[in-house]
C-alpha cells in the first residue's frame, strides 16, 4: 500500500515538476506527435475498413476474402511489424504510419463487414420491399443497424494504435513511448513511471471517447441486443 | 539497414536453428499460459455475470478498460512488484485475454437454447451440475472462439516484453535492430505470426474433437 | 388490377419455384395464397413488387407490365408486410410507421402526423409511438408492420404470412382487426399462408397452390371446401370441409318451426298442455330466457317459479352462419337450436336433422342475399360466372347450385313452419 502511495507520489511529482511541460521533451509536444500518429492512421484505416466493409458486407460478395484477411493479419506482431518497417525504410514517419494504418484496418473491415452482414434479414427484405434504393437501404438500415459493430471494431483498432503507437517509441519514433524508452535506457525509474501514466490517461481517454460515441449515436432501440462493448 | 544487406540470410537460420526453437518454445509459454489463466478467471466470473446480470456491465468496463492500456506501460507498472520476469510479461497478457474471454463465456451461457435449460432442470440436475455439465458443454463453440483471438492476441503481444527483457521470440526482434541486421527480425516475426496460425488451427480442431454436435455451424468469434 | 400472365420462375440451380401461372386478382378483395412449403406462393407474392423477377411472363398492375416502373418506385405504392414484421429496431415505432412517407419526400412532420393517424388506426395507443420494436409484443409488432405498409395509403397490399409467428389467440385478435380494416379500407390485398383455416377465415377468393408451383385451383372458400378441384386440393383443405362450409352459408335462410315456447308468465299447467319434453320460456319481448324440462315441473304456479336450463347458445338469423346454428342444436339441453332475430327475439326452433337437411337439400344455397358488389377473381380453373363474394355479407351464387335460391326462407322476421 505504502509503495503505491510511492509510486502516485512519483507520479505526482514527475507531471507537476515544470521541465514536463516545455519543449520537444515535454508532454504537450510528446501527446501532440502521439495523436498525430494515431489520429492520422485510425483516419486512413477507417476510411479504408469502412470503404471495403460496407461494399463487402452490402453485396455479400468477398465474405471469405474479408475473413481470411482479417484473421492473416490479427496474427501479425505489431512489435516485429514496426521495428522490421524501422530497419528497412529507415527512421521517418510515413512507414510507420503505413504500418499502424495496415493494423487498425483489419478489426474495422471485419465488424463492419459483421455489422452489415448481421443485419436481421427481414428488416433489409422490409427496407425494400417498402421502396429503398440499394443506397438508401445501406444508409438508413444497415449502417445505423451496424452501428455498435462499427464502433467496436473502431475501438479496438483505435486501442491497437496507441499502444503500438507507444512501442514505436523503441525503434526511435516520438509520441509518449519516448518517456518509457527513455526511462528504461537511463534506469530513470520516475521517467518511466510517469511516462506510464500519461500513456494510461490517454487509454481510458480513448476508451471514455468510445463510450461516449456510443451513447450519443447508437440508437437505443439497438442497445439490449447488443451488450458487447 | 546497411547497404547490399539481404533481406534474409539463410545461412543465419541454419546457425540458429537450436536457439530459435528454444526461444519458441519460451514465447509459447508466455503467450499460452495467460490465456489459460485468463481462462480460469473468466470462466467462474463470465457464469457470476450469466446469473446476475447486473455485476455484468461493470465487469465488462473493467475489463475493456484494462485492455485499453498499452502493454508497454502496463509492464512497466508491474516491474515494480515482480521485477524483469516472466511473471511481468505474463499478469499483463492474463488481463487482456478477459476482456475477450469474459463476454465470450457469457455469450456462449446464454447460447444455451432456454428448452434445454428448463428440460435439465426438470430432470433433476442441480445448479452446479447442469452449470457443468450441460451449460458449459453447449457454450464451448463459442468460449472457444473467444479463446482463439485470444491466443492470437497474447502471441504476437509477447513480442514487447523483450522491452524488459522476457519476450520470447521477441529477443530477436531487438537483436535485428541494435545489429541493424533484418534477418533475425523477419524470422522471428514469421514465426510468430505462424505459431499464432497454428495454435490457432489446432483449437479449431481441438473444438471439434470437443463438440462433435457443434460440426459445421461456425461459430462467431 | 394484378395480373399474371403465364408467370414462371426458375433458378438456376434447376428448382421451379412458379411454374406456368394466369391468374387475375380484381380490385377491392382479399386473395390468399395457400399451399404446402414451396410450393411458390411467397415467390408469387414477392413477383408483384419486383423483390423476385419472372424468368417468364409478364405481371401487370392496373394493365401495365410492372418491369415498367423503376423497382423502388414501384414498391413505394404497395404496401408490404411479413412475417416477423421486420421492424427497424434502431427507429421508434413512429419513424418506423412513418418510413415510406419519408421515402416520398412528405416532410418529417406530415409524414409522423400520418403515422401517428395509422398507430391509432390499428388499434395501438399513441404512448406506443415513443417506443422501440423490442419493447413491444410479437402481435404489437405486427400490428405496426401493417401500420408501416400502410403509410402512403398504397391501393395494393401484400402480406407474406403476417400472422404466423404469434400465438392462437393472438392471432385470431389481428385477423379479426383486419377484417375490420379492410372493411373500412377496401385495399386489394394479397395474403399469403400455409394455414388453410386461416386462407377460409380470411380470403374472399382463394389460390390454392401445389409443390412445384401450379396452381392448384382458385375459388371463393365456400367453392373450395364444397367443390376441391382435385384429390390434391380436397386432402389439402381437410377432412372437415363439410363442417367448415356450413361457415358460408346463412343462417337466415334455414327452415325455423315454432317450437314449443311460453311466456315466463304462463302457467305449469299450459306447459304440461304442450306435451313436449322441453319447454323454450321466453321474456315479454320474447327474448329466450332458458329450458323447462316437463319431467322436472312443479305441480302449479307459473314457469317464473322453476329453474330453467341454460340455453347453450342460440344463433342469430341476421349475421351467423349454418354453422353457428348447428353447433347451437348440438349444445342445447333440448337438442332444439334456438335462432333469435335482429332484436334477440326467438324466430323459430330447429333440430340438428331439420338443419342438416334443410342444408343438403340446397347444396349450401340457402338464403340467397342480395349480391354484393365484390371481387371477380377469373382463372382457369373458375367456372364460368367466377367467384363473386363478399365475405359474410352473400354466398355462392353459382348456376348449377342455386335451384333453390328464391328466397323462401330468407325473410329475417318470424318464421314458422319449416318444410316439416
Amino acid at each position: 500500500m505504502n509503495d503505491l502511495l510511492n509510486q502516485i507520489r512519483l507520479v505526482g511529482d514527475w507531471l507537476t515538476s515544470s521541465q514536463q511541460w516545455h519543449g520537444d521533451d515535454g508532454i504537450p509536444h510528446r501527446l501532440a506527435e502521439h495523436l498525430t500518429y494515431s489520429g492520422l492512421s485510425l483516419l486512413f484505416a477507417t476510411l479504408i475498413g469502412l470503404a471495403f466493409g460496407l461494399l463487402v458486407g452490402h453485396t455479400g460478395r468477398g465474405a471469405f476474402a474479408v475473413a481470411s484477411v482479417a484473421n492473416l493479419a490479427r496474427a501479425i506482431p505489431t512489435f516485429g511489424l514496426v521495428v522490421l518497417v524501422v530497419t528497412l525504410a529507415g527512421l521517418s514517419t510515413t512507414p510507420v504510419l503505413v504500418a499502424l494504418v495496415a493494423l487498425a484496418v483489419p478489426p474495422i473491415l471485419i465488424n463492419t463487414f459483421e455489422g452489415v452482414r448481421g443485419v436481421d434479414p427481414d428488416a433489409r427484405d422490409a427496407a425494400k420491399g417498402m421502396g429503398m434504393t440499394g443506397w438508401e437501404v445501406l444508409l438508413k438500415v444497415e449502417v445505423p443497424m451496424a452501428l455498435p459493430l462499427i464502433l467496436l471494431g473502431l475501438r479496438v483498432a483505435a486501442i491497437q494504435v496507441v499502444a503500438t503507437a507507444t512501442v514505436a517509441a523503441y525503434p526511435g519514433l516520438g509520441g509518449l513511448g519516448r518517456f518509457i524508452v527513455d526511462g528504461l535506457s537511463r534506469n530513470d525509474y520516475e521517467l518511466v513511471i510517469g511516462g506510464s501514466a500519461v500513456v494510461v490517461a490517454l487509454a481510458l481517454v480513448v476508451q471514455a471517447v468510445f463510450t461516449a460515441l456510443r451513447r450519443a449515436i447508437v440508437s437505443p432501440g439497438l442497445r439490449p441486443a447488443a451488450t458487447k462493448s | 539497414m546497411r547497404d547490399g544487406e539481404p533481406l534474409i540470410r539463410w545461412v543465419w537460420i541454419g546457425d540458429h536453428v537450436g536457439e530459435l526453437a528454444h526461444y519458441t518454445g519460451v514465447h509459447l509459454r508466455l503467450g499460452l499460459l495467460p490465456v489459460l489463466f485468463g481462462l480460469i478467471i473468466s470462466v467462474p466470473l463470465g457464469i457470476l455475470c450469466h446469473r446476475w446480470r447486473w455485476i455484468y456491465p461493470p465487469t465488462l468496463t473493467a475489463a475493456n478498460v484494462l485492455y485499453s492500456v498499452p502493454s508497454l506501460a502496463l509492464f512497466m507498472i508491474f516491474v515494480r512488484y515482480t521485477g524483469l520476469t516472466e511473471r511481468t510479461v505474463m499478469i499483463p497478457l492474463t488481463l487482456y485475454t478477459l476482456s475477450v474471454l469474459i463476454p465470450n463465456v457469457v455469450d456462449g451461457l446464454a447460447s444455451v437454447p432456454d428448452p434445454v435449460r428448463q428440460a435439465a432442470t426438470a430432470m433433476g440436475f442441480s445448479t452446479v451440475r447442469r452449470v457443468i455439465q450441460v451449460e458449459l458443454p453447449i457454450a464451448v463453440p463459442v468460449v472457444v472462439a473467444g479463446v482463439r483471438v485470444a491466443a492470437v492476441s497474447s502471441i504476437s503481444l509477447v513480442a514487447v516484453g523483450q522491452l524488459i527483457g522476457q519476450g520470447g521470440l521477441g529477443y530477436y526482434i531487438i537483436r535485428g535492430l541494435q545489429l541493424d541486421f533484418p534477418t533475425p527480425i523477419i524470422t522471428a516475426t514469421v514465426l510468430i505470426m505462424l505459431l499464432a496460425l497454428v495454435t490457432d488451427a489446432l483449437l479449431v480442431l481441438a473444438q471439434r474433437l470437443l463438440t462433435p454436435w457443434a460440426r459445421g455451424k461456425g461459430a462467431k468469434a | 388490377m394484378i395480373r399474371f400472365d403465364a408467370v414462371s420462375k426458375n433458378y438456376p440451380n434447376g428448382t421451379t419455384a412458379v411454374d406456368g401461372l394466369s391468374l387475375e386478382l380484381a380490385e377491392g378483395g382479399i386473395t390468399v395464397l395457400v399451399g404446402p412449403s414451396g410450393c411458390g406462393k411467397t415467390t408469387t407474392l414477392r413477383m408483384v413488387n419486383r423483390m423476385v423477377e419472372p424468368t417468364a411472363g409478364t405481371v401487370s398492375l392496373r394493365g401495365q407490365d410492372i418491369r415498367e416502373v423503376a423497382a423502388p418506385e414501384l414498391r413505394r405504392g404497395i404496401g408490404y408486410v411479413i412475417q416477423h414484421a421486420g421492424l427497424f429496431p434502431h427507429r421508434t415505432i413512429l419513424d418506423n410507421v412513418a418510413t415510406v412517407p419519408l421515402l416520398l419526400g412528405w416532410g418529417k412532420k406530415k409524414a409522423r402526423a400520418r403515422a401517428a393517424e395509422l398507430l391509432e388506426l390499428v388499434g395501438l395507443p399513441a404512448t406506443m409511438a415513443k417506443r422501440y420494436p423490442y419493447q413491444l409484443s410479437g402481435g404489437q409488432q405486427q400490428r405496426v408492420g401493417v401500420a408501416r405498409a400502410l403509410g402512403a395509403d398504397p391501393p395494393v397490399l401484400l402480406m407474406d404470412e403476417p400472422f404466423s409467428a404469434v400465438d392462437p389467440i393472438v392471432r385470431g385478435e389481428l385477423q379479426a382487426e383486419f377484417l375490420r380494416l379492410q372493411k373500412e379500407l377496401h385495399k386489394t390485398i394479397v395474403f399469403v399462408t400455409h394455414d388453410i383455416d386461416e386462407a377460409i377465415k380470411l380470403g374472399d377468393n382463394i389460390a390454392v397452390f401445389r409443390t412445384g408451383g401450379k396452381l392448384a385451383q382458385f375459388d371463393t372458400p365456400e367453392r373450395l371446401l364444397a367443390h376441391p378441384a382435385d384429390d390434391f386440393v380436397a386432402d389439402f383443405v381437410g377432412q372437415d370441409r363439410g363442417i367448415r362450409r356450413l361457415s358460408f352459408v346463412q343462417a337466415a335462410g334455414l327452415p325455423l318451426r315454432e317450437g314449443p315456447a311460453l311466456p315466463v308468465t304462463a302457467s305449469v299447467a299450459e306447459a304440461r298442455a304442450l306435451d313436449e319434453p322441453w319447454v323454450l320460456v321466453v321474456d315479454d319481448a320474447r327474448r329466450p330466457l332458458g329450458w323447462a324440462e316437463a319431467a322436472g315441473l312443479a305441480d302449479a304456479g307459473t314457469l317464473a317459479d322453476i329453474p330453467l336450463a341454460p340455453l347453450g347458445h342460440t344463433f342469430s338469423l341476421v349475421g351467423d352462419s349454418a354453422r353457428a346454428a348447428l353447433d347451437a342444436a348440438l349444445l342445447s339441453p333440448s337438442r332444439l337450436a334456438v335462432g333469435v332475430d335482429a332484436q334477440g327475439a326467438v324466430a323459430g326452433v330447429a333440430d340438428a336433422y331439420e338443419l342438416s337437411a334443410a342444408i343438403a337439400g340446397t347444396g349450401g344455397s340457402l338464403g340467397a342475399a342480395p349480391e354484393a358488389a365484390g371481387v371477380a377473381g377469373v382463372a382457369e380453373t373458375a367456372e364460368a360466372a367466377g367467384p363473386q363474394l363478399v365475405k359474410g355479407a352473400a354466398d355462392p351464387a353459382d348456376a348449377e347450385d342455386a335451384e333453390d335460391a328464391d328466397g323462401s326462407g330468407s325473410n329475417t322476421g318470424k318464421t314458422g313452419g319449416g318444410d316439416r
